[in-house]
């Protein structure tokens, strides 16, 4: 695979639900290891445009590519085995599963077979780096607690260390930074900036918080009325007028 | 398993040996019972409790179980054949139904499956010629087990036991394995699990099939305890009957099947002495444990258990993302 191809390719996507075009001929590339954030105002198309990236939407038009391969009609277990690893917006976590398992969980399906996975260790050999990763979070104290019992931003981390579990290439995290305070939200930027540091993983994120978005991303870019309007750093992105205009105000 | 639980473990194994001793043919009987339907509800539990699927088939899976075995067993094939067959055969009818069943989920799959039952009750009765129809199948011998007859209740009580101690390890090495795992992530957010790369169709039929292999096995211990089997004993009010023991023993728990079938079969016999009311005082016992206890027998015993310790509560204001 050549290595300075792009991890994501998304070309000319178009998703048209009745008479209203949630997404216009929107196409990018994200490479390996970049950091991109797509924002704009609700409505605008980031959702629906995350859902094609993910195969759980169908594009009226165009297509998205991770790895060169089509991701449209793809399964979401296939796209996990496929190296791609996402976050919900909502609370995704197995609420009645110590944190522990809910970790393992996210690695054990990358290990073996159905078969092997019935006979061999319960923990799939996958304790030491559940472990790892729970200290990476910082989540160790509550390693044997119960998922479902911590505050709100522990299980967003939580959440976050399921995504890292099976060492994906691309993660995809839907407002990781909601409804989470400032103290927890600043310790999630820090270990994915040192994460996406250490394991070169691709990120894109999308988010409403604009000082979260615009020190965690190196690129971002800006949707509105299912179109982009704008893209580049961060510093480019504040100051654009079009963006000022249409979603950041000012 | 910690020292504690192995202990507890091998004490329940010492009371179930003892627990027929001394005791009528009747009671070695209704234990015996207790013993098969424990097997099924085990299964069903796999399904319900853990995968989170519902399904009203279970005494279905125990009919086939049941069938195979009288009619092997009758002509002429040793117990353990019969038993291995009726076991694979419910585990690929139980393949078979779910495929296109668990293309629907809860409320729906549950009307699937009420039909399966009703569609092989409805086989069975009039099958005549195989199955006996509504005269059924009579004089199935029971099993020799190293020369041992059990033809004495006692004898039979301890092979069920046996086969009871058996399913029940199969069981725990699932539940522990990283399918049981896949099972419990199932049910409690089947779109994160797939998301995380679980194959949520494949596991789920999974759990219907091994859920129904147990049935099987139930069933197969049904024609030699009996010695006589017919449709009725395998009818959709049996299921029902099997959805109660997993709930009010407590679904989604390991022992809560076991406990759920004690209540069902023990408790009316115990309120015998209350002639005519025994059924209403059942049914309101069932319906107040359902109201204070959701979470069934084992959900009680927790509620009281962590009235004497620190409780570790789940954040249920959060469940749909809501935000302090």
């Amino acid at each position: 695979m050549n290595a300075h191809a792009p991890i994501l390719s998304v070309t000319n996507i178009s998703k048209q639900f009745g008479g209203i075009k949630a997404v216009n001929g929107v196409s990018f590339d994200v490479q390996r290891g970049e950091i991109l954030g797509l924002i704009g105002p609700n409505g605008s198309g980031k959702s629906t445009l995350f859902n094609c990236i993910l195969g759980q939407l169908r594009p009226t038009e165009g297509h998205c590519r991770i790895h060169g391969r089509s991701t449209d009609g793809v399964r979401p277990a296939d796209l996990s085995l496929m190296g791609v690893g996402r976050t919900f917006q909502q609370l995704s976590v197995f609420p009645r599963m110590t944190v522990l398992d809910n970790v393992i969980l996210a690695g054990q399906e990358h290990e073996g077979s159905m078969v092997s996975r019935l006979f061999g260790r319960p923990d799939a050999g996958l304790t030491a780096k559940a472990e790892q990763l729970i200290e990476f979070f910082r989540l160790s104290p509550y390693r044997d607690t119960e998922a479902g019992s911590l505050s709100y931003g522990q299980q967003k981390l939580v959440d976050a260390a399921m995504a890292f579990m099976a060492g994906p290439e691309i993660v995809l995290l839907d407002e990781p930074a909601g409804g989470v305070n400032l103290t927890m939200l600043a310790h999630l930027k820090d270990r994915l900036l040192t994460y996406n540091r250490e394991h070169g993983t691709t990120f894109v994120v999308i988010e409403h918080n604009m000082e979260f978005v615009m020190s965690l991303c190196t690129r971002i870019i800006v949707l509105a009325q299912g179109e982009i309007i704008a893209q580049g750093s961060p510093d480019e992105i504040r100051s654009n007028p079009m963006v000022i205009d249409a979603y950041l105000g000012g | 398993m910690t020292p504690t639980r192995i202990i507890l473990v091998a004490l329940g194994i010492a009371a179930l040996v003892a627990a027929p001793l001394g005791q009528g043919n009747y009671i070695v009987y209704t234990l015996t019972s207790w013993l098969l339907f424990s097997i099924a509800a085990m299964g069903l539990n796999l399904t319900l409790g853990y995968a989170g699927q519902v399904s009203l088939a279970q005494a279905a899976f125990m009919g086939i179980g049941a069938y195979v075995t009288a009619l092997m067993t009758l002509a002429g094939l040793p117990w353990i054949a019969a038993a291995l067959v009726s076991v694979a055969a419910s585990f690929v009818v139980g393949l078979l139904l779910g495929y296109p069943a668990l293309r629907v989920q809860h409320h729906f799959l549950a009307f699937v499956t009420l039909a399966f039952n009703i569609l092989l009750f409805l086989v069975l009765r009039n099958e005549e010629e195989v199955t006996g129809g509504s005269f059924g199948l009579v004089g199935m011998p029971r099993p020799s087990v190293l020369g041992i007859s059990t033809d004495s209740n006692l004898n039979f009580y301890y092979f069920a036991l046996a086969c009871f101690l058996f399913a029940a390890f199969v069981m725990w090495w699932i539940l522990r394995s990283p399918w049981g795992r896949a099972f419990k992530a199932l049910r409690e957010n089947p779109i994160r699990a797939e998301s995380l790369g679980l194959k949520i169709r494949r596991q789920t039929l999974l759990a219907f099939a091994i859920g129904s292999a147990f049935g099987g096995l139930a069933g197969a211990l049904m024609p030699p305890l009996v010695q006589f089997i017919e449709p009725g004993s395998f009818a959709l009010i049996h299921s029902l009957k099997l959805l109660l023991m997993v709930v009010v023993g407590g679904a989604g728990f390991f022992f809560g099947p076991m406990l759920g079938a004690a209540l069902v079969i023990l408790l009316p016999e115990l309120l015998r002495f209350t002639e005519g009311y025994y059924l209403i005082i059942y049914a309101l016992l069932v319906i107040v444990l359902m109201v204070f206890s959701p979470n069934g027998l084992i959900g009680l015993g927790q509620k009281i258990w962590l009235g004497f310790r620190p409780k570790q509560e789940e954040r249920r204001d959060m469940k749909k993302g809501f935000q302090l």
